[in-house]
């Protein structure tokens, strides 16, 4: 059992448990720990794939920028008990289903060469090759200019969309200040 | 990985450790000495000559005060807090390179622990992770106060990341490289990237200040509006380690500053004589450290909104300009267009 492999389980179960206790746990703020730990895991997971850029911004995106997003959100609402089941009609089976396609195409592209006798196309080399940052910048800039972009402006799309959703006219600001401004003061 | 690769690692890592620590205890004189200085004042004189063993009086004291954690608090992250408030800070000095290699033993060894292509990468995804000790602490002890300190400390940081990234990103444009080493040899001959970015330069210095939450960003703590700040409830050893966590990750954010900006231990005959290189980084090294205290002894605290309009408004459009002018100059360089390079 060579070292590489000792720890890979070890960052597997982590990965495991604390997306997990993610799940389970009643403490939002916990849960928000517990999905940091699960990044760490995973990018640990990244680096022994021979994919240190990709690890590095695992943790910069998501540990340190969104999830500190998250917990602000969380502190700022306070210990609000969520309710435990919500009723979207047919939610649940439907999870199931597309969770059991994200598997079966998982455990697909991991095995294709058993499944077809065909090698996949991400032998070792180029994994190795892949995990340079410059190799990654030629792909996404290049190859997959035109892809990359629209995800950007569907990203943009996403976050005009919550400005407008959370922006408020300027008579109902007024509407709710007037009341305050005449009381106690 | 042979033993000996395997020994020299871990003698760097004891040796970072030790030098960050004995470089944190001595800060605190630094800062001391300095204030008092600019405010016509002594400082702590008594212990020790010119008061050098003031740092040892103050950890000996600290170790035997009282270590109280609130009733309230969620005990696990309470203690956990001050933890995540300084091992980020001292594992991102990692990658800072202090002097080029020396020949020891017969083994020649490079003066940096890691060299990597994605090394900025790595120190700002610790920046970002040392919020989370500010944070947790301000969470964990269940007190308004704290929990204020905590939430302005996640704002802070967040507002200010962006721009400090895109500050050093236009110094990777011209390096071609996110590894230290790289940017530190390309200003090799004094070319140092301060005379080539200066805008970056001042953008990364205020948000440099603006990450280690000292003065006149010291909004997570204003003593005069949240007692504390995120630190109210903590006491003895606990307490030190946060502000172990601020020094340490004032020093390394001013050791990539020098890496970045200032030619890192590049100087006069460094490379002929590699002791000349460490003193050429440490005298670099202390002048940022200098010029956070001097700040401190300067400037009153930014009001909240100033320091949003400030990160948001003027800092962000600022960098993301300069990526955009030193983009087109890197291309009109690579392709000749200019022909004065």
């Amino acid at each position: 059992m060579s070292a590489q492999f000792v720890i890979f389980g070890l960052l597997a179960v982590t990965s495991v448990a604390t997306a997990l206790a993610m799940i389970f746990s009643r403490n939002a703020v916990h849960g928000v720990l517990f999905m940091v730990g699960n990044f760490a895991a995973v990018a640990l997971l990244y680096v022994l794939l021979g994919s240190p850029f990709l690890a590095a911004v695992q943790i910069l995106v998501y540990a340190g920028a969104i999830m500190v997003l998250f917990l602000f959100v969380v502190m700022l609402m306070g210990p609000e008990p969520a309710p435990l089941w919500e009723h979207i009609p047919g939610q649940r089976p439907l999870a199931l289903l597309f969770g059991l396609l994200l598997a079966a195409g998982l455990i697909a592209a991991v095995n294709v060469e058993e499944l077809t006798g065909v090698p996949g196309i991400m032998s070792q080399e180029v994994l190795e090759r892949l995990g340079q940052p410059t190799a990654l910048a030629q792909t996404l800039f290049e190859r997959y200019l035109l892809p990359f972009e629209v995800t950007s402006l569907l990203l943009l799309i996403g976050m005009i969309g919550a400005v407008v959703l959370a922006k408020r006219e300027k008579h109902e600001l007024q509407a709710e200040r007037a009341p305050r401004e005449g009381g106690a003061e | 990985m042979g033993t000996a690769d395997f020994v020299e690692i871990v003698v760097k890592s004891l040796v970072i450790i030790w030098a960050l620590l004995t470089g944190f205890a001595y800060m605190t004189w630094f800062e001391r000495r300095v204030i008092a200085r600019l405010q016509s004042r002594v400082g702590p004189n008594r212990v020790g000559p010119s008061g050098l063993l003031q740092p040892l009086a103050d950890g000996v004291k600290l170790m035997f005060k009282e270590d109280i954690v609130p009733a309230e608090a969620d005990r696990a992250l309470y203690l956990l807090a001050p933890l995540v408030a300084v091992v980020p800070a001292i594992m991102a000095f990692a990658i800072v390179p202090v002097g080029p290699s020396v020949t020891l033993f017969g083994r020649t060894i490079p003066l940096h622990l890691a060299d990597m292509n994605i090394a900025l990468l790595y120190f700002l995804g610790l920046g970002s992770l040392g919020v989370y000790g500010v944070v947790l602490a301000g969470w964990a002890s269940n007190n308004k106060y704290a929990l204020l300190g905590g939430l302005r400390a996640s704002a802070q940081m967040i507002s200010y990341e962006l721009a400090m990234g895109l500050a050093v990103l236009s110094v990777v444009m011209l390096a071609g490289s996110l590894s230290l080493v790289d940017i530190v040899n390309a200003q090799a001959g004094g070319r140092w990237f301060i005379l080539l970015q200066p805008v970056a330069f001042l953008i990364f210095l205020v948000t440099m200040i603006a990450e280690t939450k000292r003065a006149p960003f010291d909004l997570p703590e204003a003593e005069q509006e949240l007692v504390a700040g995120f630190h109210t409830e903590y006491s003895g050893m606990k307490f030190a380690l946060f502000f172990m966590g601020e020094y340490i990750a004032m020093i390394a954010i001013s050791g990539v500053a020098v890496s970045l900006f200032l030619g890192g231990w590049r100087g006069p005959f460094a490379e002929q004589v590699p002791i000349l290189g460490v003193l050429y980084f440490f005298v670099k090294l202390v002048a940022f450290l200098f010029f956070f205290v001097w700040l401190r002894a300067t400037l009153p605290r930014l009001r909240y909104d100033r320091l949003m309009h400030l990160g948001w408004k003027v800092l962000l459009p600022l960098s993301l300009a300069n990526v955009v002018v030193t983009a087109l100059a890197v291309v009109a360089r690579d392709t000749g267009f200019f022909g004065l390079w």
